[in-house]
């Protein structure tokens, strides 16, 4: 296959935008800082008012950052979600792993205060959610896979999918319903999905998952490739079927899994990204893909939070929302103007 | 032709199926370099299995199978992928590949861990084109092929991967007469210009009869293996099907409906 370098051009272009996304997300908010201003703090220079500076370092620098490793990494593991099923539609959301995250964010969140009693949330930090969400995320994609193996069918794989969206939501109600009003507050808020308010450590631990997601992706190119022709190809070409696959489940479950914990289920990003990346990168080689498919989803989860982020406004949309709100659409536009997705 | 004394595939009181159920038994066949062999028999007699069983795939109940004088089991996946390369009956499953890329996803046995392709994987991707007569076709996207140019396409990834043996399931099914002669006549060309073993399972037998070099027939019995003269003179074609329904005539190589 070709390597990225004839792409080296919208490689370029790609990296242009993401660094314009990126000002253009750090340069709006509900505090209006003039564009001239929110240059001159960023390289090092003192700003007019002093909250500004606090604003732009402390809030929006990290945001921003967190934008991009939450779009990223999802659009990622979506890309490897599509090439494991062989199925243009996979991606966290769809195939229910989202939903897993959330089940296990529910549990934690409003299932402890009902068997432990309330305290117990007191010790159990930031990491037990992150752990909790991506233990849920873990075990619903492999109940996926179990089931993938057996139904060939890839429309009976999203329909699973759905069902155990429905499985954990009922679980995620019961919960709700049983659970006090500050932890059921605390869940929906989650819920909403947000980029902002990560603390430093958290924001921390995210890049150490994203970073050995992107690990074990690259590690795994040549074996995705091959998955490429489908798994007995890709046996006669030497993979190792189940440490291939195993690798590659391990990097999806820790960027959907880890960055759902973090940011909440973010829908769409994950599935609309490696189509629209395809649109501009017209290949099959995830040497290029999987670069591309983390810039483009970068930038466009730095565009959905800036909208939801509703400038010189103090509301805070839900960045979830948005996020639906410009992928379903892409979804529908793709299928029905090129008639066939293919992956 | 001095190595045509030299093994390179055979097998000996093999029985193949799944589990407990036996789909057939006592297949018994030695390939030299160079040879084309086809599997031929009625649907369901095994020849899926058989294929699938010496590509690995599924395991032998009983018996050996050699490749290059070691059992084909304790070839590690990396050596195997050297020796031995396959066209199966389902497609690609990314039909949005090109052909090039394909093709050139035949040489991953070679190439680093990232897949980069040498001087010498470009050649052989190069010569798998020429040989198929694929170059026009390169930067097409397979969804854009018809059957018979993606089954050329298949075997030209095979051919590739650069192994002593190709072994090909039903590499002519959904295809018109012109097409299914061009495929063998390519395998053909293949198996006696670069002195490779193939073996591919197909339902035509007047072909295979005129076009390959052994032919193994699977009954259900005896599996007879041979040269296809050989095999017409000891009158094997003429217990494959119901007499009632078709005749083997020996003269032309080819089966006429009874009337």
């Amino acid at each position: 296959m070709q390597g990225p370098a004839p792409y080296r051009l919208s490689f370029v272009l790609l990296g242009i935008a993401l660094v314009l996304a990126w000002l253009l997300n750090i340069s709006s908010g509900s505090v209006n800082i003039p564009f001239s201003e929110v240059v001159s703090i960023l390289s090092g220079t003192a700003a007019q008012v002093d909250t500004w500076n606090y604003i732009i370092w402390d809030f929006r620098v990290p945001k921003a950052f967190t934008s991009i490793l939450v779009g990223g990494g999802l659009s990622l593991s979506g890309l490897l979600m599509q090439t494991l099923f062989r199925n243009p539609l996979a991606g966290p959301f769809v195939l229910g792993i989202s939903s897993g995250a959330s089940l296990g964010a529910a549990l934690l969140l409003m299932g402890t205060s009902l068997f432990v009693g309330m305290g117990s949330m007191s010790f159990l930090g930031d990491v037990s959610l992150a752990l909790a969400a991506s233990i849920g995320s873990f075990l619903v994609l492999a109940v996926v896979m179990v089931v993938a193996q057996r139904v060939k069918d890839t429309m009976a794989l999203l329909i699973i999918g759905l069902m155990f969206g429905s499985i954990t939501s009922a679980i995620v109600s019961v919960l709700a319903y049983f659970s006090s009003a500050e932890n059921l507050q605390r869940f929906i808020f989650w819920s909403f999905g947000s980029v902002g308010n990560l603390s430093p450590q958290q924001i921390l631990l995210l890049t150490g998952i994203v970073l050995m997601g992107i690990l074990l992706s690259i590690i795994s190119l040549k074996p995705l490739n091959a998955f490429l022709l489908g798994e007995r190809y890709a046996q006669s070409l030497g993979v190792s079927l189940k440490r291939s696959r195993f690798i590659i489940i391990i990097a999806t479950g820790l960027l959907a899994g880890g960055i759902t914990a973090f940011a909440g289920p973010i829908a769409f990003v994950g599935l609309a990204v490696p189509h629209l990346t395809r649109q501009l990168f017209d290949t099959m080689e995830h040497k290029v893909l999987v670069p591309a498919v983390f810039l483009y989803g970068s930038i466009l989860m730095l565009l959905c939070d800036m909208i939801a982020q509703w400038p010189n406004s103090a509301n805070v949309l839900p960045i979830n929302a948005i996020t639906s709100l410009v992928g379903a659409p892409v979804v529908i536009w793709l299928l029905v103007r090129k008639r066939k997705m293919l992956f | 032709m001095e190595n045509k004394s030299k093994t390179i595939l055979s097998t000996k009181n093999l029985s193949i199926g799944y589990g407990p159920k036996i789909v057939a038994k006592d297949i018994h066949f030695v390939l030299e370099p160079g040879v084309l062999c086809g599997i031929v028999g009625v649907n369901g007699i095994g020849k899926s299995t058989l294929l699938r069983t010496l590509g690995r795939f599924q395991p032998k109940l009983s018996g050996s199978i050699q490749l290059e004088g070691k059992n084909v089991e304790d070839h590690s996946p990396s050596d195997l992928s050297k020796k031995l390369s396959v066209v199966l009956t389902e497609p690609p499953a990314s039909k949005n590949l090109t052909v090039g890329e394909l093709i050139a996803l035949g040489r991953q046995p070679y190439t680093n861990w990232l897949g980069a392709l040498s001087p010498e994987d470009q050649k052989q991707v190069q010569d798998s084109l020429d040989a198929f007569l694929l170059n026009e076709l390169k930067h097409r996207k397979c969804h854009e092929l018809s059957d018979g140019q993606l089954q050329r396409v298949l075997i030209a990834r095979a051919m590739a991967q650069d192994t002593p043996v190709i072994i090909l399931d039903e590499p002519t099914t959904h295809l018109d007469l012109y097409h299914k002669v061009q495929i063998l006549k390519m395998l053909q060309q293949l198996a006696h210009d670069q002195q490779k073993t193939i073996l591919f399972s197909t339902h035509e037998i007047d072909l295979a009869i005129q076009l390959c070099d052994k032919i193994l027939i699977l009954d259900g019995d005896t599996n007879p293996f041979g040269d296809p003269c050989e095999l017409i003179e000891q009158k094997h074609f003429e217990r494959l099907f119901p007499m009632e329904m078709v005749q083997f005539d020996a003269k032309t190589g080819s089966f006429k409906i009874t009337k």
